[in-house]
């Protein structure tokens, strides 16, 4: 069988991922980009006689290097072997859809056009002559609905025969006399300068554009002489254009498009109101839009926690029935000890997770698909962007954060650029997940009699959460990221009618990932930690003879200063890392109580702690290191250990000092 | 005073005017088609202010204070 591969192209809201889903369907890979925190989709799938791999490139409005997204779409097209791109447009908005159309033809990429949404645009008033289309452009157009899936058999089989006859598109394209006339000039003068596949042509652009890796590359090349002719020149075509001459290269696209259009499209007259207008009124209404929003956000909160509750009992009572049998048939021993408490202790209590996150996503994906997810964030964009300077699209994995940061985590490839999801990471693990109330319902009834008191701390400790949250985002947005001034232009796309497979595709496959996580990482920090509570042999699982008993103890003058300088706590904390829960449950092991005695670990904890010390141990593991399973999560989407250990530093320092603060301070202040 | 698509009333509409966003932000959002010459209306502002609707060439834009007011209008 022959291989062939198609890269596919697209603005973002075209259909192009319907497109992709309906082709590859349930065989499809995600992954990264390598080095990069943006996400690569492939799949394959089988036409006629042929094998056909299918990448599908990022949302992109054009292919100048704004961001990774961009950065990654002009490599894939310039730098990777492809048969064909395919480049879905919206009808509707054929105009500025043919921006990035123009820019795939100048790298010279075979390019076959998908024209999708035809149905609306008439329906608003468009008329395309598609033959007319295709004759001026020069490239094979298909008239696709993705949604109903008609057209993607023509697609594919024009696709390959325009596989079998690439044809380099960028000479039909002009910009205009003057401009191309200095491009044919420019062409003479580096004649050697090669870059991908793309055409001499090409390269000419980007040199009087002013392309930075383009002229990095002209340096290095033979014809680097030359580039104080092509000063010249650009100065020459400044004067001419009266200043920017990338900004001469946008209008002459968009002169061009205007010609096209001319010729093919004829636009609708005046303006009717869509039913998308007619739902904005509603949804971004300045009294409604933010009742709607926290409604909406309450909702999609509810319904993952509340209704995944139940399937994640069912799950750990499997688990805990698992554990049983094991502990029947193996006896208690190493083996049966590595079965129960290392790889069910660690891994199984992670996959309680799954129900949560096939619901999470599952809606997730439904209300990006409605369109709702960009009005949610143009509603709340003020607040995120004052707070923390980030786009209001931060807002829902910081919230969903609360219930787990994994899923958090997880939802931040919903924003737009790099920064933004890099922060947003750092930032989640600060805000108080679930996990971590039943520490604080362990210390606080310990301490404090007057359920007001603990109702008062355990909110106290949520807002600090947050507070260090919007500090970290804030801070890693002004500095880290302050070079990276992504403007602010986001597209409110027009309300359309989800489609059921792609919602259960993107549940599939987040929770594939997250399966995979459990299986990879948790999986081996899990049997490492049970290794330390297990060695050297003979010891007693996690006592203070134990190797984590022993690290305890290390750690018991360093959390001195803090107030627990005791083997106990550093134990508890080092379980921790497995799942904030466990911390509750170690202080019973370590004492030989039953799991679930809580008041017998009730009275323990009294007597080890002070009310101080204790309101320092809450702030600590409030703040200190995520759960393997977030970590894990932080590595698979920034897809770098540098980040995760950034975030590990990060925690620990904060939790460190905040922790300090407060205990030295309030024995300042004179409290015990 | 240059008139900016900030002070554009909700449902209002003007022209673009020339060369009035300069830099990468000028750049991209002539990519994304708010090219000279064209209208642009306002369509509404976010319930706290900003950011601000904008519809040009048939599609819908959100903007934050900072690129609404960079835009100036003839």
């Amino acid at each position: 069988m022959e291989k062939l591969k198609f890269l596919l192209a697209g603005n973002p809201n075209v259909g192009k991922s319907t497109v992709f889903n309906q082709l590859t369907g349930m065989k499809q890979h995600v992954g990264n980009w390598p080095g990069k925190t943006v996400e690569l989709k492939s799949g394959s799938f089988t036409f006629d006689n042929y094998e056909i791999e299918m990448i599908d490139l990022p949302g992109n409005y054009s292919l100048t290097p704004y961001s990774v997204e961009e950065q990654v779409s002009r490599d894939a097209i310039i730098h990777e072997e492809n048969d064909a791109v395919i480049n879905v447009i919206d009808a509707e908005n054929i105009q500025r859809n043919l921006y990035l159309t123009l820019q795939i033809m100048e790298t010279g990429a075979n390019t076959v056009l998908a024209l999708n949404m035809l149905n609306y645009a008439e329906e608003a008033g468009f008329k395309i002559d598609v033959k007319k289309l295709q004759k001026i452009l020069g490239i094979p157009i298909v008239v696709v609905d993705a949604r109903e899936g008609t057209g993607l058999d023509e697609l594919v089989k024009t696709a390959i025969k325009a596989a079998k006859n690439p044809t380099d598109y960028s000479d039909r394209l002009t910009y205009g006399f003057e401009l191309d006339d200095h491009i044919n000039q420019v062409k003479s003068l580096f004649p050697n300068l090669k870059v991908g596949s793309a055409p001499d042509s090409w390269v000419a652009v980007k040199l009087l554009e002013g392309d930075d890796e383009v002229l990095d590359l002209a340096e290095e090349s033979s014809d680097k002489n030359n580039l104080r002719k092509l000063t010249e020149i650009r100065k020459h075509l400044e004067g001419i254009f009266d200043g920017n001459l990338d900004e001469a290269f946008i209008d002459a696209r968009y002169g061009e498009i205007e010609s096209i259009m001319k010729q093919a499209v004829k636009r609708p007259t005046g303006e009717k109101e869509s039913i998308t207008d007619k739902i904005d009124r509603i949804v971004t209404n300045k009294f409604l839009g933010l009742p709607i929003f926290l409604l909406i956000i309450f909702l999609i909160f509810y319904l993952t926690y509340t209704v995944g509750a139940p399937f994640q009992d069912l799950i750990d009572e499997g688990w805990t029935i698992l554990s049983g049998y094991i502990l029947e048939y193996l006896g208690e021993g190493m083996v049966s000890s590595l079965l129960v408490d290392g790889v069910i202790g660690g891994v199984g209590g992670i996959l309680t997770f799954l129900p949560i996150i096939f619901i999470l996503f599952f809606l997730l994906s439904l209300i990006e698909d409605i369109g709702y997810l960009a009005r949610a964030a143009f509603v709340i964009d003020r607040v995120m962007y004052k707070l923390m300077g980030l786009s209001g699209k931060a807002f829902i994995p910081m919230i969903l954060g609360i219930g787990c940061g994994v899923t958090g985590i997880m939802s931040t490839r919903t924003l737009s650029n790099e920064s933004d999801r890099i922060s947003t990471m750092m930032a989640i693990p600060f805000i108080s997940c679930s996990a971590r109330a039943p520490i604080y319902a362990l210390f606080t009834a310990a301490f404090f009699d007057n359920p007001l008191t603990q109702a008062i701390i355990t909110f106290g400790l949520y807002i600090f959460g947050m507070i260090i949250a919007i500090i970290v985002a804030k801070v890693l947005k002004s500095s880290v990221f302050a070079d990276e001034a992504t403007p602010f232009i986001m597209e409110l796309p027009p309300y359309r009618i989800p489609t059921l497979k792609s919602a259960v595709l993107h549940m599939w496959e987040r929770g594939f990932l997250f399966i995979k996580k459990a299986g990879t990482i948790i999986l081996g920090t899990s049997v490492l930690v049970w290794i330390l509570a297990n060695l050297p042999p003979g010891v007693e699982y996690g006592s203070v003879n134990s190797f984590v008993g022993i690290l305890g103890n290390i750690f018991a003058p360093v959390f001195a200063p803090l107030g627990f300088g005791f083997w106990q706590a550093g134990v508890a904390l080092i379980f921790g890392i497995m799942a904030k829960e466990i911390v509750v449950s170690t202080f019973g092991t370590l004492f030989s109580l039953e799991e679930d005695d809580e008041e017998g670990i009730t009275g323990v904890v009294g007597d080890m702690f002070t009310p101080l010390s204790a309101i320092s141990f809450m702030v600590f593991t409030l703040l200190y290191v995520p759960c393997f399973a977030a970590l894990g999560a932080i590595k698979e989407e920034s897809n770098s250990w540098k980040w995760m250990l950034i975030s590990v530093v990060l925690c620990c320092g904060i939790a460190y000092v905040t922790s300090l603060i407060i205990y030295q301070g309030g024995l300042l202040l004179g409290f015990t | 005073m240059v008139k900016t698509v900030d002070d554009l009333q909700p449902g209002e509409t003007a022209i673009i005017k020339k060369h009035s966003v300069s830099g990468t932000l000028g750049k991209h959002l002539r990519e994304m088609g708010l090219i000279n010459g064209i209208p642009v209306k306002l369509e509404r502002r976010a319930p706290l202010g900003y950011p601000v609707e904008i519809k040009i060439q048939g599609f819908s834009l959100a903007l934050r204070k900072e690129e609404a007011q960079a835009i100036e209008l003839e």
